[in-house]
């Protein structure tokens, strides 16, 4: 297909000043810019927190190290923490989802675009927020700078007699604002895709990424709302002298634990869910199949929409809940298995038979399969209220998440990367240090993230800032710091790629793999307004009808 | 994308999809119940736990009559909206104004409430527990209240100058469904402080 952008011959357009392009680009309210603005955005917050984990990293590297204070050191994990789960993977995964769902649906926009920008600026402005702690949060007590109290701020810590100064505030507001921010885009998300979709593109008929997300934004609507109502409690107390969860007036640390991971843990799910979608997207194209057991995987996916609200107190075991509570949240952990197990068999059962091309982006996804299968099996023992009771506040739990969100959301994000940067930018990212990537990540991720379930199992608790000599902790500390540093190398060499790339790459056309989805029929980048006319869609593949007339698929469906 | 013009013969000869005002609304009513479901969790959560009076038994008085107020305005807000789908602009702005009317009377009655409970009984929102979940609750729901006020007397402007038409009704019907759910959540608001609290 030729380029799809219309140009009028014989006119030639000057090169606009940069303070213009700045301008367009600020105050922009097409979505496939504000998805790009979501995604450079957050890449920023990547490199932020991975330096914090390397700083972290290199403290724990021998027992008795001095190179940060314990005072720095929980500033660390929880600037670490936070800007991980809120400020590079949300945005990330929405800027995925703005810029993809418009366009894989068929239609012009999202359903609302100033509330688009308006959600971007609000998130944007949330991680700014964040990170001003570092200059503002001193106040008139000249104690603390960043947060300090952890990702999860459990009470009383972020009470005022033990967060004095600015810092809690800092980071009650940031997560206040981004929080606005994910429900604004996740309602725009579904008014989107149930209500834009171009003529033909009935539910059925969505790709899956489209209906992922749909579940996602869903959950987001949920989950993130919970926090948002947390938060204003804390603030109360904070400011108005409220009495939520300060115990001497008789509030409840509990009610803070539960009120934080009836968000926390769906939100572990709004981050892998869309991270399905990409493997759900790119696994088919690189296996030259249509995605196996379509309708079981949008019916899995709902169920673990709805399960993953209900397993939330398996975060809090150790907390002394009556027997009946941890059965409860121990089966429902473990049912949350099942539908994840099905589409790991649908993701196997469109690879079988097919011929796998191993390009990058097929290769995340195949390292994310066996990663997130490994993750989910951890999963599984911590969410046995027995074993957590051992291993619960250990590195064992801290290997678990990391290879979930490592080994899950970060590859899958690297695969869409791959994928859709010669969507995003016109040109193909570079094969061979793509494939250096890989394997240099691949090593560093392994070496980092299986070694540390093993001071896990030994006992080494988390969030500890130094250890004794001799605990049989030590070597495994240093590999797994060396391994840290081995993935920042992986990432200074995607970033390069993504330089080089973008001036040097390969000239991507319309639809370099070969694929089926709406996105591809139009030119790369895509215009402004993506379809010159709207497309008409008669299957779940309108590009493979569009390539092969002579056996379309909608004569099967 | 000439070539994309029209590939496919199956067309479907009609394509409707929802509104997306009402589909948008009604995902920001799922997150506002999330919202208020976690203070209304709360409230109960420390009901008869404060270590120090005053206790809802003691001060609160059940606000029947401004109940009453919110609870029709949700019919007033309903009718005004179909005046408005049949072009009937002189009862939708009557019915409209009849609604903010009752709407303010019930932000009175907090009010009334808010300061009878302050200056007669000493209950601050730094009081006891009891005075943290309550202002809290009610505030929470009082501040959708306003907002919605406020939304609706800035379509009351545009209606007196004569620029909401029955074209406009569907955006309408949206303000409506958000009014309906203040209302919603009042009704749960009212059980549990007032009937099941006490």
């Amino acid at each position: 297909m030729s380029s799809n952008a219309i140009t009028i011959p014989g006119v030639q357009i000057d090169e606009k000043p940069w303070v213009d392009t700045l301008h367009e680009w600020v105050t922009t309210v097409d979505h496939k810019r504000l998805g790009v603005l979501y995604i450079l955005y957050a890449l920023l917050f990547l490199v932020v927190a991975g330096v914090e984990a390397l700083i972290i990293r290199i403290q724990l590297m021998f027992p008795h190290n001095h190179f940060v204070s314990p005072q720095v050191f929980n500033r660390l994990f929880t600037m670490h923490g936070t800007t991980m789960v809120f400020f590079m993977g949300m945005p990330i995964l929405f800027g995925f989802a703005n810029y993809l769902v418009p366009l894989m649906i068929g239609a012009r926009d999202m359903a609302f675009p100033r509330l688009n920008a308006f959600s971007f600026w609000l998130s944007a402005m949330g991680g700014f927020l964040l990170y001003f702690s570092l200059v503002g949060a001193n106040g008139l007590y000249g104690a603390g700078n960043a947060p300090d109290a952890g990702w999860w701020a459990y009470a009383p810590l972020t009470a005022r007699a033990f967060s004095p100064g600015h810092s809690t505030d800092y980071w009650t507001l940031a997560l206040l604002v981004s929080g606005f921010g994910s429900i604004g885009t996740a309602i725009n998300i579904i008014a989107t895709i149930l209500c834009m979709r171009c003529p033909g593109m009935k539910l059925n008929r969505m790709p899956l990424l489209a209906w992922l997300n749909l579940v996602m934004a869903g959950m987001v609507l949920l989950a993130v709302s919970p926090l948002t109502a947390a938060q204003f409690m804390l603030l109360i107390d904070r400011y108005l002298g409220g009495h939520f969860f300060d115990t001497q007036a008789g509030g409840s640390a509990m009610l803070w634990m539960h009120f934080f991971w009836i968000f926390g843990h769906p939100e572990v799910y709004v981050l892998i869910i869309p991270c399905f979608a990409f493997m759900s997207e790119i696994i088919p194209v690189f296996s030259r199949k249509p995605i196996f057991g379509y309708p079981v995987m949008v019916a899995a996916t709902v169920c673990i929409g709805f399960v993953s609200m209900s397993v939330w107190a398996h975060h809090m075991f150790s907390v002394g809940m009556n027997s009946y509570a941890n059965s409860f949240f121990t089966i429902t952990t473990m049912a949350v298995g099942v539908p994840t197990g099905i589409k790991i068999f649908n993701w196997l059962g469109t690879m079988w038979g097919g011929k796998i091309q191993f390009k990058v982006p097929m290769l995340f996804c195949i390292a994310f399969l066996f990663q997130f299968l490994t993750a989910g099996l951890t999963g599984i023992m911590l969410g046995s209220a027995a074993f957590d009771s051992q291993l619960t506040l250990s590195y064992f739990v801290v290997a678990h998440f990391h290879y979930t969100l490592v080994g899950g959301v970060v590859f899958g994000v690297f695969a869409a990367l791959y994928y859709w940067y010669p969507k995003i930018t016109g040109r193909i990212l570079n094969e061979t240090l793509g494939k250096l990537h890989f394997w240099l990540f691949l090593i560093g991720f392994h070496l980092t993230f299986d070694l540390m379930h093993i001071p896990g199992l030994l006992g080494m608790p988390r969030r500890i800032y130094t250890y004794e000599p001799g605990r049989g902790w030590d070597t495994v500390n240093l590999l797994i710091s060396v391994g840290g540093f081995i993935q920042a190398i992986a990432v200074v060499i995607f970033v390069a790629n993504l330089v080089v790339s973008y001036f040097k790459g390969k000239k991507a056309g319309n639809d370099p793999w070969d694929a089926w989805t709406l996105e591809w029929a139009t030119s790369s980048p895509p215009p402004a307004y993506n379809f010159a006319s709207i497309p008409l869609v008669a299957s779940r593949r309108p590009l493979w009808d569009l390539k092969h007339p002579e056996d379309p698929d909608s004569r099967y469906e | 994308m000439s070539a994309m013009a029209n590939p496919f013969p199956q067309a479907p000869a009609t394509w409707r999809l929802p509104d997306r005002g009402k589909v948008a609304m009604a995902g920001l009513i799922i997150a506002e119940s999330a919202i208020f479901t976690i203070f209304v969790v709360a409230y109960l959560f420390y009901v008869g736990k404060s270590l120090t009076g005053p206790t809802p038994r003691e001060v609160l008085e059940t606000p029947i009559f401004y109940t009453i107020c919110l609870l029709s305005s949700s019919l007033t807000i309903h009718f005004a909206a179909k005046s408005l789908a049949r072009e009937r602009v002189g009862a939708f702005l009557g019915l409209w104004v009849l609604t903010i009317v009752l709407g303010g009377t019930f932000m009175y009655g907090t009010g009334q409430e808010w300061h009878r409970l302050i200056y007669e009984h000493g209950l601050t929102i730094s009081t006891n527990l009891f005075g943290t979940t309550y202002y809290s609750l009610v505030g929470l729901h009082a501040f959708h209240v306003t907002a919605g006020l406020v939304m609706l007397s800035i379509v009351a402007i545009f209606a007196v100058v004569g620029r909401v038409q029955g074209e406009q009704s569907r955006r309408v019907e949206v303000l409506s469904m958000y009014w309906h759910f203040v209302d919603a959540v009042w009704v749960v608001v009212f059980t549990v402080v007032y009937v099941l609290g006490r």
